[in-house]
């Protein structure tokens, strides 16, 4: 048996022994089912919304505002970040201003926005760019300061144009660090999509769901709608950003001094 | 402009008070912005007062010292869930780092804990743990002990084999290598843990207090003057949370991050 398949092995005994721990503490009786429901309750719960589709549906909403508001937080801080990395006076004026924004948690927005935009998407979208923004803009502020200067010089003395040089020398070189903030932004994109959709309560979400079954104490919904935001969770940050590492920075080779 | 790049070090010998204006000037911009926009009427000044209109809520509400406590009861909030969060946290990362046994057990729980988002748990906690402060600390700590977990464990298996086979032939016991190889050597990743955790724990608290309707923080500050349209007493809060923020980040973080650069000359 190899050492992967071992490890496999290991984790799934103990996912079992934890599960069947909870699931005696559950049936137990001591604490009320309603808070405690069973894990055939809770897979039900699950199969039965999956089934009528609601699921679906407010999955479909979270990642519809996760992706729009973390799509202008790249809009945005890509550009921005570029241009603070090449020119003084940008980095001068927008450095102090995101350092102040910067240690505000997103979430502390969402009742001024509330009063702002009123309920709905509107609210979510922008506290998802708030949050995806800044670690967008400093590493790739950081990524195009970082590119080693003696590429630029040998780039430009062997002829390279303003174009060649950022498309072939400046991105590249800043990539990494531009993976990372991409990264780091969707991880905090989704931490501000849940929180910003129980508060500013609209009709569908994962957040909401969680959020509006609380209210009717239903816990076995709470359950697989966590298990549902744990999955996607878990979806893009090992298989849509680990391909798009693979097709992108370690594929130009820019990892491996850093991997040693 | 390609030689932007490599300007790196004049930055020093900057006057103090062309540093200091270079910090302001951003701000003077964003703020007679915010004030000709506010003093034009554009929207009503219920929702987007004056600065004048801010500082005086900020300034009333610090002298009859409610702003203070609600700040005061956040701080002591963050320090509970934070501290809770690292004595767990350490513990068991150390024990997943030294004992085999202990890996296989919490590896795939917290992997599986991990990526779920912590404000997704907070009502499931309201519903065990009831509305106020348990839960809030509770979540707090549940959500910094994950990189902090993370990190004691990463850093307690990068401690070299070499090291340890060393110093037990020298004949350290268990005690002693503890204290004087592994501790050591796991210190920076764990200091690296604790920061995370730290800025996991603030990034989720303002949240939390809005959602389980603690007594006082600011959080529920700025989520109760809504219902009054307070934009003024809102904003202010917004502030104050800044202010933390910001000291948070200079007091704390950029210290921890100079001393384990300093002593261990990592490169964070």
């Amino acid at each position: 048996m190899s050492e992967t398949t071992r490890s496999y092995l290991r984790a799934a005994i103990t996912i079992a022994c934890a599960a069947a721990l909870y699931e005696a503490l559950a049936r137990s009786g001591w604490f009320a089912p309603a808070l405690m429901p069973t894990l055939p309750q809770v897979g039900s719960a699950l199969a039965a919304s999956v089934a009528d589709g609601t699921m679906l549906r407010h999955t479909i909403s979270t990642l519809y505002r996760v992706l729009f508001g973390l799509s202008l937080a790249i809009v945005f801080g890509l550009p921005i970040g570029i241009l603070m990395g090449r020119f003084r006076a940008v980095e001068n004026f927008v450095l102090p201003l995101a350092s102040a924004l910067m240690p505000i948690p997103s979430l502390a927005w969402v009742p001024v926005f509330i009063l702002w935009f009123g309920l709905g998407n509107t609210v979510a979208i922008l506290i998802v760019f708030y949050a995806a923004l800044f670690p967008m803009l400093l590493n790739t502020w950081s990524g195009v300061r970082a590119v080693n200067p003696l590429w630029l010089r040998a780039a430009g003395s062997m002829g390279a144009d303003e174009n060649a040089l950022f498309w072939k020398v400046i991105i590249p070189g800043a990539s990494p660090f531009i993976i990372t903030g991409l990264r780091q932004a969707f991880l905090r994109a989704w931490i501000a999509v849940v929180g910003a959709e129980m508060l500013a309560a609209s009709d569908w979400g994962l957040g909401w769901v969680i959020f509006d079954a609380k209210e009717f104490l239903n816990t076995s919904l709470m359950l697989a709608s966590l298990a549902v935001i744990g999955a996607i969770g878990f979806v893009f940050e090992r298989l849509v950003f680990g391909s798009i590492e693979r097709a992108t920075v370690l594929r130009w080779g820019m990892v491996r001094a850093a991997k040693g | 402009m390609a030689d932007s790049i490599a300007l790196e070090a004049p930055r020093q010998a900057e006057p103090r008070w062309r540093l200091i204006w270079r910090n302001a000037f951003p701000f003077l911009v964003v703020g007679a912005i915010w004030e000709i926009v506010a003093r034009a009427g554009v929207f009503p000044p219920r929702l987007f007062p004056s600065l004048e209109t801010i500082a005086a809520a900020f300034w009333r509400l610090t002298l009859n010292g409610i702003l203070p406590h609600h700040a005061l009861d956040t701080v002591i909030r963050l320090g509970a869930g934070f501290a809770l969060a690292a004595v767990v946290g350490v513990t068991i990362g150390i024990l997943m780092g030294r004992s085999r046994l202990a890996e296989d057990i919490a590896l795939p729980l917290v992997s599986i804990g991990a990526p779920i988002p912590g404000l997704a748990y907070a009502p499931l906690f309201l519903l065990w743990f009831g509305l106020g402060n348990t839960s809030a600390v509770l979540l707090v700590a549940f959500v910094s002990a994950f990189p902090i977990v993370f990190n004691t464990w990463t850093g307690v298996k990068a401690v070299k084999e070499i090291w340890v086979r060393s110093a037990q032939a020298m004949g350290a016991d268990d005690t002693r290598l503890f204290r004087h190889v592994i501790l050591p050597g796991a210190l920076p990743y764990i200091l690296t843990g604790l920061r995370l955790g730290l800025a996991q724990a603030w990034r989720i608290l303002v949240g939390v207090e809005m959602l389980a309707a603690v007594p006082w923080g600011l959080g529920w500050m700025i989520f109760g003057a809504r219902e009054f349209l307070n934009m003024d007493v809102m904003l202010a809060g917004v502030a104050v949370i800044a202010i933390i923020g910001l000291a948070l980040e200079k007091l704390v973080f950029q210290r921890l991050e100079q001393f384990t650069v300093v002593r261990w000359g990592m490169m964070t």
